[in-house]
């Protein structure tokens, strides 16, 4: 039993990092039904950014939560201004174009950033600097919580009040949720589209890259390759809790973290990645909207 | 019936210049040959379902990934007595992709009938989940070779037989496209709507291109198991899907010649590009997303090659 509330933490802490990632997925989705490959690749833009600054500050000196918030506001601004470019120049021509093209399109971002990245950052990993100290918080037992896998937790938790804060009581928030009802209404009442759907990408890029910085502190391991996956884990987190919904994102995020936790304590971890796929396909056979979301016919 | 016969003669003929030009060439030139036929093989099946039906599918490499390994096991476990004679080898190895053919349009049937009932982009979201599904199971059955590969099966596949099936998916599709079902699934692709109140049935089209594509698929993974003789599940990958996407909308959705043109390109651009190293597959995406953007119809739109140079006519 007690090996079970471990894993459950365990889980909870990944299941809070691919929410935030999933989230991107669901807001740019729901904005422009596009599937933006590229997401998981921000998220390792993200820990790089997060990697070097960590090493300019001297971070891994004397770790404390002040370094960490500077690395996490830093790499979440490196990223979002990615997450701008990539949308102004890579997805924005594409506007009026057929979706096969835009999803392309990102597939060759994707590609871009990854291939970039080997070359810039180099093929081999690097290890993630220590920018906290490890310290157990509490033990009962064999459950033992640490303050990493707390700070992991709480960030994600804040940055996911602090979005549903923008997306429900801003004027900005507003105009999102209009554009994603329809593009031609929203513009026709004034709303300047372009703008908001970039605005869409900084605030998802920014919290990949958060999301980038509590992989590196958690699993202190970054490579150029890294966002492959755990792109791919997180957008079927978004899909079971139904793409374009928020909570969905979060709530698919959770259970996707806990399920992986499980299928490595009690099964095998060849299986691991296998996981998020079983997932997708019965999600998709019994509820193809996902958990919260609509799945509506289209109409003449 | 004349006609038959001499589309029959044409097809044969084609090939023996095709197997021709492979003993000609310097071996590293057949090989670029065989995997960019086998790759246009590929991209033809797909235009059938991305070009052809409108649907959106990122999991061809999936359907290979069966047919390969389908082909290869039925060919080493199965026919092992049949081989010994250049005749029975060739024997086995058809037999082995006519198993492999329908193993994979099973198993496209069993993935596309779910999914193609929906709208939008599930087909799409469903084959990248069972592309990596299927290379994740092959990871893990040891008797295949796993993680290690399938090692062993007989090298048979001649550049004869390969453009053979390149040239019979051609001419396939050509003819299919002019027939019922070819204008129902063309339908679909304008506009599904429409096409339903004109009592088309659209499930059912669409799942049936999906199949055919699907088994097109698997016999293209076949010919690839018996040209390299090892085959491992990591070829089958995501990346692998979505080269096959590029190359049928960088020729053009629905030409098939574009999409064999594509394929060749697309095959032989980095092996060209490898001087630059590092920075081949930077430049190859940057290509990519140019690409897209500077000439979002592909090469040749919806035409075939043959059109350009015609006057311009409406689209079919």
């Amino acid at each position: 039993m007690e090996g079970f509330f471990q894993l459950l933490l365990n889980g909870t802490a990944l299941g809070s990092i691919y929410a935030l990632i999933a989230l991107g997925y669901t807001m740019v989705y729901g904005i422009l039904r596009l599937i933006n490959f590229a997401h998981g690749d921000i998220v390792m833009v993200g820990a790089y950014a997060g990697l070097f600054t960590a090493l300019a500050i001297h971070a891994p000196d004397h770790p404390n939560l002040f370094n960490f918030l500077i690395v996490l506001i830093a790499a979440m601004a490196a990223s979002a201004f990615l997450g701008f470019l990539i949308e102004r120049l890579a997805y924005r021509p594409l506007r009026n174009a057929p979706r096969v093209n835009l999803l392309i399109t990102a597939v060759g971002v994707s590609l871009l950033l990854e291939n970039l990245g080997q070359v810039v950052f180099g093929a081999t990993p690097r290890v993630f600097p220590e920018i906290m100290p490890n310290v157990t918080l509490f033990q009962e037992g064999q459950v033992a919580v640490t303050n990493q896998q707390v700070t992991v937790f709480f960030t994600s938790i804040f940055l996911m009040i602090v979005l549903e804060f923008i997306v429900l009581k801003t004027k900005l928030g507003r105009a999102m949720r209009a554009v994603s009802y329809s593009h031609e209404i929203a513009s026709l009442v004034g709303i300047p589209t372009d703008r908001i759907i970039s605005f869409t990408f900084i605030i998802g890029s920014a919290l990949a890259a958060a999301a980038g910085i509590l992989v590196g502190i958690s699993y202190p391991r970054v490579d150029a390759l890294m966002g492959v996956m755990i792109g791919i884990k997180a957008f079927v987190a978004a899909v079971l809790g139904g793409i374009g919904s928020i909570r969905g994102a979060v709530v698919g995020g959770f259970l996707m973290g806990i399920s992986e936790a499980m299928v490595v304590g009690y099964g095998s971890s060849t299986y691991r990645d296998a996981l998020a796929f079983a997932i997708l396909i019965l999600i998709l056979l019994f509820k193809p909207a996902g958990l919260f979301g609509k799945y509506e016919p289209e109409k003449v | 019936m004349k006609s038959n016969f001499k589309l029959i003669l044409y097809l044969i003929g084609v090939s023996l210049a095709a197997q021709g030009l492979a003993l000609a060439l310097p071996p590293y030139f057949t090989q670029m040959f065989m995997l960019a036929s086998i790759n246009a093989i590929l991209a033809v099946s797909l235009n059938l379902v991305n070009g052809l039906s409108g649907q959106f599918s990122l999991g061809q490499a999936g359907f290979m990934a069966v047919g390969a390994y389908t082909a290869a096991s039925v060919n080493v476990f199965l026919l092992g007595g049949l081989r010994g004679t250049m005749v029975g080898d060739q024997c086995a190895l058809v037999l082995s992709l006519l198993v492999a053919g329908l193993a994979s349009g099973l198993v496209g049937y069993l993935v596309g009938l779910p999914t193609l009932r929906l709208k939008g982009d599930y087909l799409a979201i469903v084959t990248l989940g069972f592309g990596e599904i299927i290379r994740v199971i092959i990871l893990n059955i040891q008797s295949i070779g796993g993680a290690r590969g399938f090692i062993g099966t007989p090298r048979s596949t001649s550049a004869f037989l390969v453009t053979l099936v390149l040239v019979l998916c051609v001419i396939a599709t050509h003819r299919f496209v002019l027939s019922t079902h070819g204008r129902a699934l063309l339908a679909v692709r304008e506009n599904e709507i429409a096409a339903e109140a004109m009592g088309v049935d659209t499930t059912y089209y669409k799942v049936q291109a999906f199949v055919i594509s699907s088994a097109v698929a698997g016999v293209a993974g076949g010919l690839f198991a018996h040209y390299l003789s090892i085959i491992t599940p990591s070829t089958f990958d995501f990346m692998k899907s979505v080269e096959i996407v590029i190359m049928v909308v960088l020729g053009g959705m629905g030409s098939v010649s574009g999409a064999i043109i594509a394929a060749f390109l697309l095959t032989l651009l980095p092996e060209a590009l490898r001087p630059l190293q590092d920075f081949r597959m930077v430049i190859y995406s940057l290509a990519l997303i140019l690409m897209m953007l500077l000439r979002p119809k592909g090469m040749f739109g919806r035409k075939e090659l043959w059109e350009i140079f015609k006057k311009r006519l409406p689209n079919p």
